[in-house]
């Protein structure tokens, strides 16, 4: 395996952090005196949900602040020498090299222009590192010890040349570059496959036994109780609550660590199976789908190969895969905007797409089309930023030629369903909550009197207790119209208490199906028992993680 | 082994593509030029004669068969298009001279201009944007001079740099065609509007750029506001003003002609208006035709440099 130099013995420690930001005379305070402290060879958690600080604070240790912060703290010390006074210049002799900084996702975190040898290269430079060979020596180590085979090809590619895994460990090499003691990682897997997260867990595991002292962000208490030695609970800039991992998460003092803990996706109780009456007819049938596109060699990959599935009234069905599993390229050909190439899919009984030239039109899908609705990650880049909730609302309900006269009253009973305030009619969306956004979109939905609606990641983009929240009004909302979902996710926990039936594709291809409740407890394909096992809390765990 | 021959035979396929399009574009010009000079009101046989006093009838006729002027328009045309096929752009009228000899004469001090106004653009646009963008106070100052540059007209600022530095403070010749010196004036006189252009689809992006993750990334290594800013965040922000600066190649040529006319500089642009407004077509055409060769050249130079900026977009179109 991978071995990592040691790193030196050494502190950070803060004391009544507390950090502002003037925007136009508005004085906002992000950081309300925080105090904690971190030394080698451990791992600390900073766990919180958005605009909690967390991400605030982390930029605060390396002075990333920008101008308009107000930082003042009773101590900020490395190594008990101050960091209060640091000029620009000193901050830079830190960056880097003291203190290393990993980001959320590295296609974004690298330079996207660039390659990864080229990225990394720079971190050296910038500490005037060695000379040009011993430099391209030390990055082709570096690159190796993050666990990068055949890293000499590899060093000249760019990060959107390499896979989610790999990337990332090219993002964390960066980091090490200089062998800081100290690393920040803000929320290192969030934008990863499952499986690559465990990898990354790993490998961060490592550096903590190499003698590194490790700092998360994190808003996922899952991924951090597998990993950290301290938890730091954070809400609205304050700490709420501090301590050892095991503690903290089966004996938590504070009430809103309680609430983040019980809204954890992975701690809700599975959905209790009910069997499909064999009476009852399909509302969406999809038959041996398959669409494939033109690779540069000539050859054809598949995306999508053989998929069948059934929805049933009043039931959720959960697709369930990684990025590239053929999940999105599914969900394109039920909606209809995509034809297959193989294959066919029927809806309310009649045909809704065909495979062949001599296909269904989009004008005989237009009758159809207000039962079948949609709701995705991120709502707000499904609305037209100009319009307010009420245009957004009128505008679904024209779908279904409802008279002008009542769309008033109809909009005002939609919010109230999905229980936002009537107040919120004449906002924007962007001026709304990440949880109140979702609930407009949900809104807009329910407008035209769906009987099917697909669920695209529908909660990825929020946070856990609004999650938990959205995830319950799904549930409440599917009993008391009878709605049956299409529920797409990477994420077995979201899924968890939705899901009545499961299905689980990897590369394009179904490798297991059947009730959510059979598959969670009793996966059979290898990937799926790797999917359960990376989605296992802490809660259910077997305690091996505080070993 | 397989996929060499599929490699360059999709680079064949690029390669006849661009071609024919440059075919096309050549063609469009020499066929609009065409169309236009025979809306515009004006008797070519005027200026083949150069002026002189009242020709006779006879001569009228005969200088109409001499240059094929007396045939029906479809035959002028097929003629036009057929001699410029085979390469022979004729004799200017008004000039009495073959094409050739008064592109060679006139394209260098245009070609000159034209660089040198480019290359202070950019200059301008690049060390603008880059020190100013997201800096307090500066970048709403430098922002707004460059929305003063690009409204400025070309022919105004001529006069006025002419005025400043020519005839009050004599630093530099007012009028003239060779030398460094004379170059200056005329050039700034194209280059500040273009630059103003530049530097505000530049900025945009550059400040697009400056809030991406990568960048806090580099700043994370503990690389210096400045260097942040040209090694990274500059190349992000190069694709705009590289697409603007095809566009900006025609708009130079057409700025040309004010500018050539009042320091008087050798050139296409002045050669062009003097052309069209004597109506001597092959002259016009001869014009054109280089100018919308100038153009292809830069639109495939900027499609070069786009995959140099963005390596990203050679393996999309792939």
């Amino acid at each position: 395996m991978n071995t990592f130099s040691s790193a030196p013995q050494s502190g950070l420690s803060v004391k009544n952090l507390s950090v502002k930001f003037a925007t136009g005379g508005v004085t906002h305070t992000a950081v309300h005196s925080l105090s904690f402290s971190l030394t080698s060879g451990e791992i600390v958690a900073l766990v919180g949900e958005s605009g909690s600080g967390k991400t605030v604070t982390a930029r605060a240790l390396l002075g990333l602040l920008g101008s308009n912060a107000q930082t003042s703290a009773d101590q900020l010390s490395l190594n008990g020498q101050s960091l209060l006074a640091n000029t620009e210049q000193q901050w830079r002799k830190i960056r880097g090299a003291e203190i290393g900084f990993i980001l959320q996702d590295a296609l974004v975190a690298l330079d996207p222009l660039r390659s990864v040898g080229a990225e990394i290269n720079e971190a050296l430079t910038a500490h005037k590192w060695g000379t040009k060979n011993t430099r391209n020596e030390h990055v082709l180590q570096l690159l190796t010890q993050a666990g990068i085979p055949l890293a000499k090809e590899r060093i000249h590619l760019r990060a959107d040349q390499l896979s989610g895994g790999l990337r990332q460990r090219a993002l964390i090499a960066n980091a090490l570059a200089m062998n800081p003691p100290f690393l920040i990682a803000d929320e290192p897997t969030t934008a990863l496959d499952p499986s690559v997260q465990v990898q990354i867990l790993e490998l961060l595991k490592q550096l903590r036994t190499a003698g590194h002292g490790i700092l998360i962000i994190s808003h996922d208490l899952g991924f951090v109780s597998r990993l950290a030695d301290r938890v730091i609970v954070m809400h609205h800039g304050h700490m709420v609550e501090e301590g050892r991992t095991a503690d903290l998460l089966c004996a938590p003092q504070h009430s809103y660590t309680r609430r983040l803990l019980d809204a954890e996706p992975g701690r809700r109780p599975p959905r209790p199976a009910v069997p499909i009456n064999p009476t009852t007819l399909p509302l969406l049938e999809a038959h041996n789908l398959s669409f494939s596109v033109k690779q540069k060699n000539g050859t054809r990959k598949y995306i999508v190969q053989d998929i069948s599935l059934s929805l049933f009234p009043g039931r959720t069905l959960a697709v369930i895969g990684e990025s590239g599993s053929g999940k999105t390229s599914t969900a394109r050909m039920i909606m209809g905007f995509q034809k297959p190439e193989t294959g066919f899919i029927d809806f309310l009984g009649e045909p809704w797409s065909r495979s062949e030239k001599t296909g269904i039109t989009e004008a005989s899908r237009r009758s159809r089309r207000p039962r079948l609705a949609a709701i995705y990650q991120d709502p707000l880049s499904s609305f037209d930023p100009r319009w307010t909730v009420q245009t957004i609302l009128d505008d679904a309900l024209s779908v279904i030629h409802v008279p002008k006269t009542e769309r008033l009253s109809r909009s005002l009973a939609l919010l109230d369903l999905v229980r936002l305030p009537s107040t919120l009619l004449g906002k924007n969306p962007l001026h709304l909550s990440g949880g109140q956004r979702q609930r407009i979109a949900i809104a807009r939905a329910l407008a035209v009197e769906p009987s099917v609606i697909l669920c695209d990641e529908p909660v990825s983009a929020l946070d856990v207790s609004v999650q938990a929240q959205i995830l319950d009004l799904l549930g409440t909302l599917q009993k008391r119209l009878h709605l049956s979902y299409l529920f797409i996710s990477h994420d077995l926990n979201v899924v968890r208490n939705i899901a009545d039936d499961l299905i689980v594709m990897q590369a394009g291809r179904i490798i297991e199906r059947g009730s959510a409740q059979d598959i969670l407890l009793h996966p059979r394909h290898p990937f799926t028992q790797q999917l359960v096992a990376a989605a296992q809390f802490i809660g259910d765990a077997t305690g091996e993680h505080f070993s | 082994m397989i996929l060499l021959p599929n490699t360059s035979f999709i680079i064949l396929k690029k390669f006849i593509l661009r071609v024919g399009g440059a075919c096309l574009v050549l063609f469009a010009a020499t066929t609009l030029t065409f169309i236009t000079l025979q809306l515009a009101p004006g008797d070519p046989v005027t200026a083949i004669l150069g002026g002189s006093a009242n020709p006779t009838p006879e001569t009228i006729k005969e200088i109409r068969t001499e240059y094929g002027l007396d045939k029906r328009l479809i035959v002028q045309y097929a003629l036009h298009i057929w001699h410029v096929l085979s390469g022979h752009l004729g004799s200017s009228f008004s000039q009495h001279m073959p094409v050739k000899d008064v592109l060679w004469q006139q394209a260098p001090p245009t070609l000159k201009l034209m660089l040198s106004s480019l290359l202070l653009a950019w200059g301008f646009a690049i060390l603008s944007v880059t020190l100013s963008a997201k800096k307090p106070l500066f970048d709403s100052a430098f922002s707004s001079l460059e929305t003063f540059f690009a409204g400025l007209p070309q022919f105004w600022i001529g006069i006025i740099l002419l005025w400043l530095f020519a005839y009050q403070l004599g630093l530099l010749p007012p009028a003239g065609t060779h030398g460094f010196s004379s170059l200056i004036l005329p050039s700034l006189s194209l280059a500040i509007p273009l630059g103003g252009f530049l530097a505000q689809v530049m900025r945009e992006s550059f400040k697009t750029t400056l809030d991406q993750p990568f960048v806090l990334t580099a700043r994370a290594r503990g690389l210096s506001d400045t260097a942040v800013r040209f090694r990274h965040v500059l190349r992000h922000a190069l694709l705009p003003g590289v697409s603007l600066s095809t566009w900006a190649i025609g708009a130079l040529v057409g700025n040309a002609v004010a500018v050539e006319f009042i320091f008087s500089r050798q050139g296409l642009g002045r050669q062009l208006f003097l052309a069209v407004s004597m109506h001597d077509m092959p002259l016009v055409t001869g014009i054109i035709l280089f100018i919308s060769v100038i153009y292809v050249i830069a639109s495939f130079l900027a499609d070069t440099l786009y995959v140099i900026i963005d390596p990203r977009i050679q393996e999309a179109r792939a």
